[in-house]
């Protein structure tokens, strides 16, 4: 099977025949954003110092090494959850025209309207692999918001073959996860039966 | 002979460079539990994750850098002798040593005081590290764990009483009504810790000491044993697979650690450990002999 690469920018079109359960890589531009970030610019109104469109960011806060020269080096990025940001990535992609969200686990309605009504994505990269991921990342272009502290500052990363990506939510606004939980929740119902029958230790 | 600031001075260095150990290298028990996991595997999507996994864990080795960006706000569990001799200085040894692995590993900052909303950008604040206490009579050793757990799978963390005509099926369902729900997100395979207790602080503490035992070990009470066999196989059985994108298995597995309770309530906990279940035991003699538990072989 050949390797199914995005290049940032990412137009409607590129997004087209991919669906859940996909797996892509990312070459381009990556940029973390993640709690407060987006909050400043869904309920802040401030708008960001980098233009998104057509490019991906990363639900992340990573470890960065300053070098001598005074550069930013990755030295560990890895998704954080995704549903943290589920209260606002609607309106972000709405503002931002962001392609591709990139984090750890699933995300929800407003989410799937979203990635439906302005054409994006929503891929989960195996969390807790930063070294892994950290070697895919070339380099470090720019900070913003460096106020936030490191793990919440806008990097900007640009990457190659940034992956695995397991695709999420499609710009249909299928949704894996949710489609997952029905399945989970049938089986743990029939495990609560099974259990609680034998656990009976109050007599 | 050492003086005691010389000591203090070698327990920090050496605790400090075990803490970094502990960010790129998983304990044994896990690293195996995981081989095995991946193995029986039959999913191809979790496959690839569990090959990403791996990968990702010789190159963090290799590189000394944490495996996962996310090095939690360090915890520590502390088993000190009466008569260890820098039993009054651990606490401020603990925490330099944060700072230090901190800066030379180097982890994330993790530390944001609350209220006043300012990431320190060291690590430490107030009341972090954590640190629990147990002395323990007649004995000269310290035995401590590290434990970092990421923002992901503290995230599940939950306690609340039951009243007793709920019973253990109420726990049963407790533990996995938060395994399909929250669990899913918090990196499986996870190792589940339940806490049986009084009131939410015992059994939380409890579900967190259920974390620092040993993957594959089991609770000396034979109803506990069984509820987390039972448990075990249960949450299996709901094949959550690595990520929650589904797979054979869910968990690497559940330990619980109860203590006795009031007559009228249950207190039960849950607290999950992500795959990458950062933790590490050392032990301390009075010069300060380490011997290092879970990771064999391994020198600071």
């Amino acid at each position: 099977m050949n390797k199914k690469i995005l290049t940032t920018p990412i137009t409607d079109e590129d997004l087209k025949n991919i669906r859940i359960g996909d797996i892509i890589y990312l070459n381009g531009t990556l940029v973390t954003c993640r709690d407060v970030a987006h909050r400043r610019v869904v309920e802040g109104g401030i708008p960001l110092p980098i233009d998104l469109k057509g490019k991906a960011i990363f639900h992340a806060g990573p470890i960065v090494r300053e070098t001598e020269d005074k550069k930013y080096e990755i030295v560990s990025i890895g998704p954080t959850t995704s549903m943290r940001m589920e209260k606002f990535e609607k309106q972000f992609i709405e503002k931002t025209g962001v392609k591709l969200i990139i984090g750890k686990g699933g995300m929800g309605k407003r989410t799937e309207e979203g990635c439906k009504t302005y054409k994006a994505l929503h891929l989960v990269f195996p969390a807790g692999n930063a070294v892994y991921a950290a070697t895919k990342v070339e380099r470090i272009k720019d900070v913003y918001w460096t106020d936030l502290g490191m793990p919440e500052s806008l990097w900007v990363c640009e990457v190659k073959e940034f992956g695995p990506l397991i695709v999420s939510i499609d710009a249909e606004g299928n949704n894996l996860f949710e489609q997952n939980k029905a399945e989970f929740n049938r089986k743990k119902e029939e495990q609560y039966e099974y259990i609680s029958k034998q656990v009976g230790f109050i007599k | 002979m050492m003086d005691k600031k010389q000591q203090k001075e070698k327990m920090i260095e050496l605790m400090s460079n075990f803490i970094s150990l502990v960010s790129y290298k998983l304990p044994d028990d896990v690293e195996s539990k995981l081989r095995e996991l991946s193995e029986e595997e039959s999913n191809q999507l979790a496959k690839t994750i569990y090959k990403t996994m791996f990968e990702n864990q010789k190159i963090a080795y290799k590189l000394k850098r944490p495996s996962c960006q996310d090095t939690g706000v360090l915890q520590f569990f502390v088993k000190c002798g009466e008569d260890f001799p820098l039993i009054g200085q651990l606490e401020s040894i603990l925490r330099e040593s944060t700072y230090k692995a901190t800066k030379e590993t180097p982890l994330r900052h993790n530390s944001v005081e609350t209220f006043d909303e300012f990431n320190t950008g060291k690590n430490i604040g107030s009341g972090t590290p954590s640190i629990f206490w147990e002395v323990v009579e007649g004995s000269d050793k310290a035995e401590i764990y590290t434990y970092m757990a990421g923002g992901g799978c503290t995230l599940p963390g939950v306690a609340t009483v039951l009243m007793p005509s709920e019973g253990y099926e109420g726990v049963v369902k407790f533990v996995l009504d938060r395994m399909t729900s929250y669990g899913i997100n918090a990196c499986p395979p996870l190792l589940v810790g339940v806490g049986i207790g009084t009131s939410v602080e015992t059994a939380a503490l409890n579900s967190k000491l259920a974390l620092m035992r040993p993957v594959g070990s089991r609770n000396e009470n034979e109803n506990a044993a069984k509820l987390e066999k039972l448990l075990e196989d249960g949450i299996n059985a709901i094949g959550l697979g690595p990520q929650g994108l589904k797979g054979s298995k869910s968990v690497m597995g559940v330990n619980v650690v109860n203590s006795a309770r009031h007559p009228s309530t249950i207190g039960v906990a849950v607290n999950t450990g992500c795959w990458s279940h950062r933790r590490g035991k050392i032990t301390f003699d009075r010069n300060l002999n380490y011997e290092i538990h879970t990771h064999k072989g391994v020198k600071l």
